[in-house]
């Protein structure tokens, strides 16, 4: 803290490195709910709550219980809109250390997750957390869940206005909002910054931002949402504007909560409800609820929803030399044997549309960082980024914006003294894999550490440094459930148990070709890989790829080609692939190679060994 | 923390506290803030004692301050052995010894606990690891003390001393509880059964290798341990993390604790059965 007073020079403060002065506490939490929850605990483990009353009490208050430990607790701290500060970050890792595992996760929703945390320490946690702004209230349950933003939002050189301060604004407005405490499911909401970028179309309710007549607004789109089975939003109308934001949400969530189905738990997310009452009307619906609420709402309740008081009004001082800054490795090829720093330059910094300024990301694997990681990021970000906050992202990485290119060699450096400098965030390396048999209870393999292991084969093969790869992503989940978001993976993996001669085996199902932003698609199934054949699998993929695409085709685009069945050279569509890949899923007999037949992390028998999930609690 | 006047020497009017050379009668509570050793120091009332490798003390080192690594005392491991290194440090019996170390005070612990072990009544532990007194621009020195021989004799101390074979008794005694001092993934993993859980990374603060005393009660109560349990700590392998343990309990106002100082290592040497956690694979979730 010191330390950082040093460079503020008061209110208005472009100082020698570009740091602004930190934001208010944005007082997500209260400290009532930590007691509450305390107390809680003693009258579940006394047995004066039920286990279920006690169940949806604690998912209200974003924690899940642990694989087959009911003892202990995966804690779910909600970041709106992905904003995480410095303060925030410190006490997460302060928190981890004491009472969790010492690293902390990132999670495909922007939240940061703490697990095997003791239920009776939960309430320790949720204090600490408090005192830094931040909550885990309605992180889990049937509620409004973290309310997501694109990281880019307020940089993205192809957005139309800033989406944060409308992302954190309608968070504020729901959270412990009566309106949304026990709705039939979980609803989700996401903001884009641009049609290339973001989550719209797989919410609940997701938000392009757009402009018309010079007037601020939004492209919304309702009821979609990855799953067991997934649905792709639908558009409500060419335009909402600004000011009819709130009454939409609030119309979408009465109307879900009115008509959602509470009976039968698989079904019951509202993009089922869509799907069931058809699109066309359903959207008529939501504008006549709309109206009504236009009606109705008092100017006391439009007033909760409050996106000036969101707004960034920090100045930012001007980047030094901005039009002057080149950065060369940004565009020109590297290879494995350039500089690392060329390479992390090139797979890891973006330009912003604010000139001279850069974004930075931070490659997790699987989104786990240490909480000695954690502080000294915390201290860097303090001294290199002139926002002076961290943005969390759904691919499990930290991006930290507003960096100068003066800066870069020296955040680099940094990062490098702490293990985070690893290249390949923006490219394929950067895998995504849920939580997976490290402690979930719906999984059936290690989703989490088979990301991981993509991750760090890919970037030993620096397949980073490969543009053919570079729009191409992995995303693995460790069971049908999607929380690996694998559906909208170029090639995404779901976990499953095979049996394979007369022994069970972890196997992942692996889909083709699905995509997020505005033009989002699902994934199609292809196959079934044994765990320990997926990275193989995908590398056949690439070099298939290579000897079959023509010039400057991508990976991602040769895929998609594959899925249409369009394909030029001898593979042409998903059956040739197929048998092109079958050489690779080839499994001596268990006792010759058991390796093969156990999944990552765990040399005993693989069995598939699931308890209740608590997703629908 | 109430100051014992005894003996009614004259009065040093500086702090209110009267210490001389020859009556070391400052009774020093379980943690010693940093004020009350400088003073101590002053007054050449206290044996400083630090237990970090012998070539970080020769480097620098709290004034006054003796050397004792903890390995040479866990060499041997033995009250006649330990009551040898503290009458060779010049510790009398009621003399007020102070100990750290720069590992969050968990190899102080241990060292404290085995003087108190063999009957002296006067350790505590220093609030702060020296890195954290260095940082504070606190004094230090490079002379290598030491101090004529003291007489000290040797009160086994029965009572704060558990080994496995008490640990396999009580663990089915509903007023004995077991702590586990080590890090949430190695308790997960296995653990003697029926033991609690409290990381030692639960234990230290910021600027102090202990949280205040109503912290740690709380942690305690909100695991339903009644505060007049008897309680044993237990860590991996010699006694160090759960020494700390020790401490904080003792701090917290629990009358009754053990430390079982030869933990896990030994029990499991001994095949004594554990509890075992294989169906996740808690292990990945770490970034280290
Ligand atoms: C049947 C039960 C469950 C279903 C249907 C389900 C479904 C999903 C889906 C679809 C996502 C979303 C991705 C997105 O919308 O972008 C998600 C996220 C997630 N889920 Fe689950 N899930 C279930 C249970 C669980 C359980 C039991 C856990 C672990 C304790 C878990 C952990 C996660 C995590 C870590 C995320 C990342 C996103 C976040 O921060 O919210 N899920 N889940
Ligand atoms: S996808 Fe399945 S295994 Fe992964 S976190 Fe979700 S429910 Fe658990």
């Amino acid at each position: 803290m010191a330390d950082y007073n040093v460079k503020t020079t008061g209110n208005t403060g472009p100082i020698q490195k570009g740091v602004s002065r930190p934001k208010p506490n944005p007082k997500w939490g209260r400290e009532e709910e930590s007691e509450m929850f305390a107390q809680n605990v003693k009258h579940f483990r006394q047995k004066k709550l039920s286990d279920d009353d006690f169940r949806r009490f604690r998912l209200q208050h974003g924690a899940y219980g642990s694989r087959l430990q009911m003892n202990y607790s995966m804690i779910r701290i909600k970041v709106p809109s992905g904003e995480v500060n410095p303060e925030q970050l410190e006490k997460i890792a302060s928190l981890s250390e004491a009472f969790s595992i010492g690293s902390a996760h990132v999670s495909t929703r922007q939240n940061i997750q703490l697990h095997w945390v003791q239920l009776e320490d939960v309430s320790e946690v949720m204090t600490g957390l408090v005192e830094a702004g931040l909550t885990t209230r309605e992180a889990c349950g049937n509620t409004v869940r973290n309310v997501m933003c694109s990281h880019f939002a307020g940089v993205c050189p192809d957005e139309k206005f800033d989406a944060t301060p409308y992302a954190k604004a309608i968070a504020r407005f729901f959270i412990r909002n009566p309106m949304c405490q026990n709705l039939p499911r979980k609803f989700k909401i996401n903001f884009a910054c641009c049609d290339n970028h973001g989550l719209a179309r797989i919410a609940d309710i997701g938000l392009i931002p757009e402009i018309k007549d010079e007037k601020r607004g939004f492209k919304i789109y309702l009821g979609g949402g990855l799953g067991a089975a997934s649905f792709i939003g639908h558009l409500l109308e060419d335009f909402t504007p600004e000011n009819k934001l709130l009454s939409t949400c609030m119309a979408t969530i009465r109307l879900f909560d009115r008509h959602g189905n509470r009976e039968n738990m698989a079904r019951n997310r509202m993009r089922y409800l869509v799907h069931e009452i058809g699109w066309d009307k359903f959207q008529k619906m939501v504008l006549k609820e709309r109206s009504i609420v236009e009606m109705t709402t008092a100017s006391y309740t439009s007033k909760l929803f409050d996106v000036r008081a969101e707004e960034e009004t920090r100045p930012f001082p001007k980047a030094v030399n901005a039009k002057m800054v080149k950065l060369p490795m940004l565009n020109e090829r590297v290879t494995l044997e350039s500089p690392a720093y060329e390479r992390w330059l090139h797979s890891n910094v973006v330009p912003q549309k604010q000139d001279g300024y850069f974004t930075a990301f931070i490659t997790l694997a699987a989104g786990d960082i240490t909480a000695n990681q954690l502080r000294i990021l915390a201290g860097a970000i303090r001294e290199f980024s002139a926002e002076g906050t961290a943005r969390n992202t759904p691919q499990q990485n930290l991006a930290i914006r507003y960096i100068q290119a003066v800066d870069l060699p020296d955040f680099y450096s940094r990062l490098g003294s702490i293990g985070l400098a690893n290249p390949g965030a923006l490219t394929i390396a950067s895998a995504v894999g849920c939580s997976g048999t490290t402690s979930c209870n719906l999984a059936i393999t290690n989703s989490h550490r088979l990301a991981k292991e993509v991750e760090y084969k890919f970037l030993e093969l620096g397949l980073d440094t490969d543009d053919s790869l570079r729009d191409s992503t992995i995303k693995i989940s460790g069971c049908p459930n999607s929380c690996g978001q694998h559906e909208i993976a170029t090639i995404g993996f779901f976990g499953g148990a095979s049996r394979i001669g007369p022994t069970m085996a972890p196997t992942y199902t692996m889909l083709f070709g699905g995509s997020a932003a505005e033009q989002s698609e699902l994934g199609k199934a292809i196959m079934r890989v044994p765990a320990k054949r997926v990275i193989d699998t995908i590398r056949k993929i690439i070099e298939i790829y290579k000897q079959e695409r023509s010039d400057s085709e991508t990976l991602n685009q040769w895929i998609n080609k594959i899925v249409r069945g369009e394909g030029t050279g001898s593979v042409r569509n998903i059956e040739n692939m197929k048998a092109s890949l079958t050489p690779v899923m080839q499994l001596l007999p268990v006792d010759q190679d058991p390796e093969v037949y156990s999944d990552y992390g765990s040399d005993a028998r693989f069995s598939a060994k699931t308890a209740k999930g608590e997703c629908a609690a | 923390m109430t100051i014992e006047n005894a003996s009614g020497s004259k009065t040093d009017t500086e702090e209110d506290i009267v210490v001389t050379n020859e009556n070391h009668n400052f009774q020093l509570p379980i943690i010693c803030n940093a004020d009350t050793l400088r003073m101590l120091i002053r007054k050449d009332g206290v044996r400083v004692v630090d237990v970090r490798k012998t070539e970080e003390y020769q480097q620098e080192h709290i004034p006054s301050a003796v050397s004792l690594p903890l390995a040479q005392l866990l060499e041997k491991d033995i009250p006649s052995a330990i009551l040898d290194l503290l009458q060779n440090l010049g510790i009398s019996d009621k003399m007020p010894v102070v100990i750290y170390d720069n590992t969050f005070g968990a190899l102080a612990a241990r060292v404290a606990w085995s003087f108190q072990y063999i009957g002296h009544p006067n350790t505590a532990l220093l609030e702060m690891t020296f890195s954290q007194w260095k940082n504070l621009g606190l004094e230090i020195e490079t002379k290598i003390n030491s101090f004529p021989m003291k007489k000290h004799s040797l009160t086994i101390n029965h009572s704060i001393h558990a080994d496995a074979s008490y640990v396999e008794a009580a663990k089915e005694q509903p007023n004995k509880i077991l702590i586990d001092s080590r890090e949430r993934l190695n308790f997960l993993t296995e653990h003697i059964p029926k033991a609690k859980n409290i990381p030692y990374t639960m234990l230290g603060s910021n600027g102090s290798i202990l949280r205040s005393p109503e912290e740690i009660r709380r942690y305690i109560e909100n695991r339903g341990i009644p505060v007049d349990a008897e309680i044993i700590t237990y860590c991996g392998s010699v006694g160090t993390l759960s020494g700390l343990t020790y401490y904080a309990l003792k701090l917290a106002g629990i009358e009754n604790v053990k430390l079982y100082s030869k933990s896990f290592r030994e029990w499991k040497s001994l095949g004594k059965p554990k509890e075992e956690f294989k169906d996740a694979n808690y292990w990945d979730l770490s970034a280290d």
